[in-house]
């Protein structure tokens, strides 16, 4: 109730915003000071997120931000090491000191719903019709059954990075990147450089499972090759048929008929890409801190290529924040009323600004401004068309794509043979986990 | 109060007063053991025995945990990435063990012999002793990637030889790990060995060269007879190391642990995935278990075999 007439108070005080949209008005309201007088007793609660140093700093600033607007309210920033968050956020719950708010990747969500490590958003505080009309359709992905579990602050998506400086020594126009597959294909083998031996010494496309090629092989190149990588239920491995398998030739010849690339070289594709021996490489917005580093070329971003027919397909993911399950009485509001201010534009732009992801909700990401940014544009575009797995388990998934890859790459198995083993080794761990 | 005062010490005076000295040693001795005995039981037996029992359940971190008997050993039995971590864990120590032995004996033996910048020279194999592991590995991992940037690659490039895949074959990724891994551990070796060498007395030598014995019978008959309790110290030490092996394995192939292929990957890894990427707490633990048998079973072998007689 109390809530409700901070909300009021807030509408007045800010001409035109609907009365029932409370879940905007607190993020709003989160920035006037009005807010401050309904907040009697002091709270503290405690926000979790994993080590990575420019989300930590976005997150501080959010917080200093957070509590001038609301003197009542203290939050306290944890952060672990991201190899043992997941582990920390369990054993928290185990002894009975979870957080608050805490940071998860949505591919963890079901894991976090079945150990009960947070509660759904009360539909009252964030209506579903907004999350709804307002986030990217990617958000879904934080729904189970009626409820949401969870809101990103921020999105990524893939696109293609490209040397700007390579495709000039390669006689290719620099500000017309590869746009179709078939481009893609012709821009790389214009851009491998090999040695006398025949080593490859800088590849066309810097490529590897291990990276961003398993979403790229997932949600991109099977979907514009016809298929799906999962059933709509996502209980089913449907990427074994002919379209599974012509996207995993496709990029499977790439290192094996065309030598255009090697896997595992210079270690990692990001590497490769930065040390500059790399013309190509897809990898998503988390990886601009990295490469606005780069000084000695200039690069470039573009759209994923579109398959024959124009048909593009991107990969989305994020870190959502989620309120613990043993967040209650004045906890849980204050929770609810960070949570609400963290996914709301004003922090969202903050965001963008010091992390380089985008906004998760499409008034604050599809701005003029940005989509008229070189570097944002093409991930933004991505989004529009873009695809989120539902994970069970991201890391065992990844390691069937890696070990699919492996297969073909080092032991020269056939696309077909080593397309069937991943599906099997894939479904069984699906089965283990809805069997549970 | 007052009266508790004058009744607590008086009373325990007296029974301190009218047991011996020998048994007041022994109530000191014990009242000083029992700090590292309480430690051991607390921090050491107890989760030992708690991973025993976490082996017959089917605890994943978040739901309790239910008894299912020996349900994760059948599953281990029949899990074929088991069997190839477990042959890769015996690859390690069969070839590890003795190829570090016999070459840290044999630098040691020779070292030994070296005057000039001896020091220097021994620092330098014991520097990597004393380096983390993490930054060894990935330095060798820089080392044998392809060319242009692997320095080995580009060295047989310079020949004319093939580049060769190491890390990234599932033939030569296990051997190319296990040079890093038996390097790293060499200087400690051979210091001891070298310690075990200053041990024997050297009048044995002098009589053994008046008696005319060459140098290779002085080495079989006098050197590694009496560099035994040495040598099976190190063999029991390096058996457990190459038994244990991760921080290596890890940090040269993090973007596919253990990989490719699993070709790579040893017990303890696994269990660490098992654990803490899977989150599956009771087969982790029945990977431990049987880790910990193998580690029990070796160890007590090598004492039996290297024993006294």
């Amino acid at each position: 109730m109390q809530r409700e007439g901070i909300a009021i108070a807030a509408c007045k005080g800010i001409k035109e915003v609907s009365m029932r949209n409370r879940f905007t008005l607190a993020g709003l309201a989160a920035g006037v000071s009005m807010m401050a007088m309904g907040s009697a007793q002091a709270v503290e609660i405690e926000y979790w997120q994993y080590v990575f140093d420019s989300r930590v700093q976005a997150m501080d600033q959010l917080i200093a931000n957070f509590e001038a607007a609301n003197p009542g309210i203290t939050v306290r920033h944890v952060t672990f090491p991201y190899a043992d968050y997941q582990t920390r956020v369990t054993a928290a719950k185990l002894a009975g000191q979870g957080p608050d708010v805490v940071q998860l990747f949505y591919g963890w969500l079901d894991n976090f719903v079945a150990g009960e490590l947070i509660q759904p958003l009360n539909p009252d505080v964030f209506p579903h019709e907004e999350i709804e009309s307002e986030f990217f359709p990617i958000v879904g992905a934080m729904k189970r059954g009626e409820d949401y579990y969870g809101l990103p602050t921020a999105v990524r998506s893939l696109a293609l990075f490209y040397n700007k400086q390579l495709f000039d020594e390669a006689g290719l126009d620099p500000d017309n990147p590869p746009q179709t597959l078939e481009e893609l294909l012709a821009a790389a083998e214009a851009t491998v450089k090999r040695d006398g031996a025949g080593n490859i010494i800088s590849v066309g496309l810097a490529m590897g499972m291990a990276a961003q090629d398993h979403h790229w092989w997932r949600e991109g190149l099977i979907r514009q090759f016809g298929g799906q990588a999962y059933s709509d239920d996502g209980r089913t491995v449907a990427y074994n048929d002919d379209a599974g398998l012509a996207a995993t030739s496709w990029q499977a010849d790439l290192y094996n008929t065309h030598g255009v690339t090697q896997i595992g070289f210079m270690d990692e594709p990001q590497a490769a890409f930065r040390a500059g021996l790399a013309a190509m490489s897809i990898d998503g917005t988390f990886r601009l801190g990295a490469f606005n580093a780069i000084e000695s070329f200039e690069w470039g971003v573009t759209e994923l290529p579109a398959n024959a027919d124009g048909y593009r397909s991107n990969y989305a993911s994020y870190f959502a924040n989620a309120i613990g399950a043993s967040a209650s009485g004045d906890e849980l509001e204050a929770a609810e009323k960070f949570l609400a201010y963290i996914s709301s534009e004003e922090a969202m732009e903050v965001w963008l600004d010091i992390v380089g992801e985008l906004p998760a909700r499409q008034s604050a990401a599809l701005t003029e401004e940005n989509l008229s940014h070189p570097v944002y544009a093409p991930f933004l575009k991505g989004l529009e068309y873009a695809h989120t797995t539902v994970f069970v388990d991201e890391a065992a998934q990844r390691q069937v794509a890696i070990d699919m890859e492996a297969r073909m790459s080092i032991q020269g198995q056939d696309p077909a043979d080593a397309l069937a083993e991943a599906a099997a080794a894939e479904q069984a761990i699906l089965d283990n986990f809805y069997s549970r | 109060m007052s009266f508790g005062n004058e009744a607590g010490p008086a009373g325990a005076v007296g029974i301190w007063d009218r047991i011996t000295i020998g048994q007041k040693r022994v109530i000191w001795a014990w009242a000083f053991l029992a700090v590292p005995i309480v430690f051991y039981v607390g921090i050491r037996f107890y989760p030992t025995f708690q991973a025993f029992w976490l082996s017959f359940t089917n605890w994943d971190l978040l739901r309790p945990a239910r008894f299912i008997g020996l349900a994760n050993y059948q599953r281990m039995w029949g899990d074929p990435q088991f069997w190839q971590v477990f042959r890769n864990t015996f690859a390690y120590l069969i070839i590890g063990t003795p190829i570090s032995l016999v070459v840290s004996f044999v630098i040691a033996y020779y070292l030994d012999r070296v005057r000039f910048m001896h020091g220097f020279i021994r620092a330098l194999y014991f520097l990597p002793f004393l380096t983390t592991a993490a930054a060894m590995a990935w330095v060798w991992r820089w080392f044998y990637q392809p060319v242009p940037i692997g320095i080995i690659n580009s060295f047989l490039a310079n020949f004319g030889l093939p580049s060769q895949p190491f890390l990234r074959s599932t033939e030569q990724a296990l051997p190319a790990i296990m040079v890093t891994a038996i390097w790293a551990g060499l200087g400690f070796q051979i210091i001891i060995f070298m310690a075990g060498l200053r041990a024997i007395p050297q009048t044995f030598y002098e009589a053994a060269r008046i008696d005319g014995l060459g140098e290779w019978a002085i080495l079989r008959k006098i050197t590694l007879p009496l560099l035994k309790p040495t040598t099976v110290f190190l063999v029991v030490f390096s058996s457990i190391g190459f038994l244990r092996i991760f921080d290596q394995v890890y940090n040269m192939t993090t973007n596919d642990p253990g990989g490719p292929l699993n070709s790579t990957k040893p017990l303890v890894l696994l269990i660490y995935q098992t654990a803490f990427s899977s989150y599956d707490m009771g087969y982790a633990a029945a990977q431990t278990v049987v880790l910990f048998t193998i580690l029990l079973v070796v160890s007590l072998l090598q004492l039996w075999v290297l024993r006294n007689r």
